[in-house]
């Protein structure tokens, strides 16, 4: 309903995806995202940090569609809300034992970790101002044709010629498989 | 906005709302899905309680409406109405959100079915991902709510059901990907990952997935079927949530509204792996026989076929009107099911005018309508045929002990999508 | 209002940064620490997206999609050895997890 905001019907630039009252959406997923990762560290039980940690990942998931990234956000579905959360809500129910509910909920070090924490945040400030001159104001828009194709020409290659990330793409398979045998093997009662 | 109003009545080039940037227009997209889903629910509770009866050689509820037909709306009144229990030990918190998680992941999955052409709320470029990412996350929803109810039986019926369901989701992943190879075989050489994209590649060419590579694209479709009837925890495989195993599994402590949501998430989880199966295999929006039958007659045969079925369903009705007993306790029930039954020929009535107005195949209005109207009903019935074996599945089979169930599916499943999917890929490399 | 820029994002990928810091180093709970080192890997892709972004290229996108499976690989892992250790001493105790100290 924002006519200004359109950049057109059907425009083949940005891969058909035609934005949308795009600041309205960045508040929202941005602030949600913020909100439900204060949620997570500051939680008492460990299943709502989960829960929170979900929507975060949800609203992230949010960004990556705004960023063009259509690929990257149905990547992140997949493997982290889908499977990673998961994991966690598993290993929680496994190891929640009633104690840890009444127990306190920061650990003795708190105070030096908020320390270092701030620091970094200071860290963060003075190069955001320092360095906003660096930004451009406008953002190029992505090249056309569709986003997974591209990614699978990066990642595979085209006919006849290795991609670029070939190489990575076979070592993360082999990462994958390294952590399956790993994890099956912390978690045996008898190796 | 008015683009979308005269583009559905087909005077201007038809797209989806989300392809346009239309907000508005997506939102009344997305209440019309609503309302069908709940309807369709509604229906899909009676037609489980009516076959299954039929099935075991009884009646079923007769009592409620004329043949049982106004027993959902008692159902949910009934639901609406009972007292909200919660255990005491639960989280509140998280035994409130668990049936919102379920419910918001079965939902959320209808923004891409493709009812037609440009008939969906948004065609996005990774439809097909989407619609399994999202649909993954409705285990979430069932571990949280067997955690938060506390107690024995949910936990343990929580851990079986999503370990069920991740076991199923490989499989069905490895059947979706064949499928999409199959998509690349097209004239233009590339293949798409979009719902509407992967129909209109088996209408490009000519063939349903289902009969492409024979007999590849049936395999895919039988481990893609079966599995999807291990996603959606139904017979066979309700191991988890069967009433005699587990004492009703993860939802036994939820009471009323919240037992109406999750059984709500349930069926429109079905109905939405179903429109899946349909999309990539059976031709989606497209009529049977798009190539052996292909004389302009033969179109309008098939464009018939909505006011051929409303036509049925009131003749059905009709025999029932005949059939009942002329008694004065069936008064009221004769009255209501020949008012249901001149509905139904009504409805039949306008689907017949509009096929036969719109019978030619050039641009206008009328034939633009029927079209809209010829795809939407097809992709339903074809959904339709899959719900009814969804209750022929639950009505004759025994169901399957849990370590049955998940060697299936990791050392039967597994194996056989996997050969699938490498035997698809060297066909279509070696064909093209 | 202004328009949305790649600025934008980097300050809500900090914050979340940030936050996971702060979790990472104050929480007791060792599930929690492991979350938290989840948020802060989501920080580090949602700043490689919005670079991609800038650039016009896929890199970024391609590189997250590797940070995404790395993380999995970790998450995997790490909560199996969190398992053994819990079999061993029934605690999830970040401060009582000190075998090394003497």
């Amino acid at each position: 309903m924002n006519p200004a905001l359109n950049s057109g019907l059907n425009s083949a630039v940005n891969g058909g995806m035609a934005p949308v009252a795009t600041p309205w959406f960045f508040y929202v997923l941005a602030g949600l995202a913020v909100a439900s990762g204060l949620a997570v560290i500051t939680r008492r039980n460990a299943v709502h940090s989960a829960l929170a940690l979900i929507v975060t990942l949800l609203s992230v998931t949010g960004l990556y569609l705004m960023l063009y990234a259509p690929f990257v956000a149905a990547v992140q579905i997949f493997v982290y809300a889908g499977g990673i959360m998961l994991l966690f809500l598993f290993v929680i129910m496994l190891v929640n034992i009633e104690r840890s509910s009444k127990d306190r909920q920061f650990n003795r070090m708190w105070p030096v970790g908020l320390a270092a924490a701030c620091a970094l945040l200071a860290l963060f400030v003075s190069a955001f101002v320092k360095g906003k001159a660096l930004f451009p104001d406008r953002m190029i828009s992505l090249p056309e044709s569709s986003n997974t194709q591209q990614i699978a020409g990066m990642l595979y290659g085209e006919a006849g010629k290795m991609g670029e990330y070939t190489f990575a793409f076979e070592i993360a398979s082999l990462l994958l498989l390294v952590a399956i045998l790993g994890a099956v093997i912390m978690t045996k009662k008898k190796i | 906005m008015p683009n979308f109003i005269m583009s559905y009545l087909g005077i201007k080039d038809a797209v989806t709302p989300g392809a346009a940037g239309s907000q508005f227009w997506a939102l009344i997209y997305v209440f019309i899905i609503f309302a069908g889903v709940s309807v369709a629910v509604m229906a899909m509770n009676w037609l489980e309680r009516k076959a299954l009866a039929h099935f075991q050689i009884r009646l079923g509820p007769m009592r409620v409406g004329p043949h049982g037909l106004l027993q959902p709306i008692a159902d949910a009144i009934k639901l609406m109405l009972k007292e909200d229990i919660i255990p005491a030990e639960a989280d509140q918190f998280v035994f409130w959100v668990a049936p919102l998680i379920g419910l918001l992941a079965a939902f959320t999955v209808y923004t891409v079915i493709p009812f037609g052409p440009s008939q969906a709320v948004s065609d996005m470029n990774i439809g097909i991902l989407f619609m399994l990412g999202v649909s993954s996350l409705g285990v979430l929803g069932i571990v949280v709510a067997g955690w938060a109810s506390n107690s024995h039986y949910p936990l343990i019926g929580a851990l079986r059901s999503s370990a069920q369901m991740v076991s199923y989701e490989v499989a069905m992943g490895l059947a979706v990907v064949s499928a999409i190879l199959m998509t690349s075989l097209n004239t233009a050489g590339t293949g798409t990952l979009s719902m509407i994209g992967i129909v209109q590649a088996q209408q490009q060419q000519g063939v349903w997935f289902i009969f492409k590579f024979f007999p590849l694209g049936l395999i895919a479709f039988g481990i893609f079927a079966i599995a999807m009837i291990a996603e959606t925890n139904r017979a066979p495989f309700d191991m988890a949530e069967a009433e005699s195993e587990l004492t009703a599994g993860y939802h036994t402590e939820y009471s009323g509204l919240r037992w109406s949501l999750f059984m709500l998430a349930e069926y429109a989880a079905m109905i939405a792996v179903s429109s899946i199966a349909v999309a990539l295999w059976l031709g989606g929006w497209m009529r049977p026989f798009p190539n052996l039958l292909n004389a302009p007659a033969w179109d309008f045969i098939f464009s018939l076929f909505p006011a051929l079925t409303f036509f049925g369903l009131a003749a059905i009705a009709i025999i029932g009107v005949v059939r009942m007993p002329a008694h004065s306790f069936f008064k009221i029930q004769r009255i209501g099911l020949a008012a249901f039954a001149a509905v139904l020929g009504f409805i039949a009535l306008l689907l017949l005018v509009i096929a036969v107005a719109g019978r030619s195949a050039d641009g206008s209005v009328a034939a633009r309508f029927r079209e809209g109207i010829d795809y939407v009903y097809w992709f339903v019935f074809k959904v339709a045929v899959f719900m009814y074996l969804f209750i022929w599945y639950r009505a004759t089979w025994p169901r399957y002990r849990f370590d049955q169930l998940m060697k299936i599916g990791w050392k039967v499943m597994l194996p056989i999508s996997l050969v699938v999917l490498i035997a698809t890929a060297i066909v279509g490399v070696l064909v093209s | 209002m202004v328009p949305i820029t790649t600025f934008h994002y980097l300050v809500v990928a900090a914050a979340l940064f940030v936050l996971g810091v702060i979790g990472v180093l104050t929480r007791r709970n060792v599930v929690i620490v492991l979350m938290s080192i989840e948020l802060i890997l989501n920080a580090v892709n949602l700043n490689l997206v919005a670079f991609s972004r800038m650039w016009g290229n896929l890199h970024g996108q391609v590189f997250s999609i590797f940070v995404t499976v790395d993380a999995a690989a970790e998450a995997a892992v790490g909560l199996g050895i969190l398992i053994a250790f819990f079999r061993n001493k029934e605690t999830i105790n970040v401060d009582e997890i000190d075998l090394l100290k003497w």
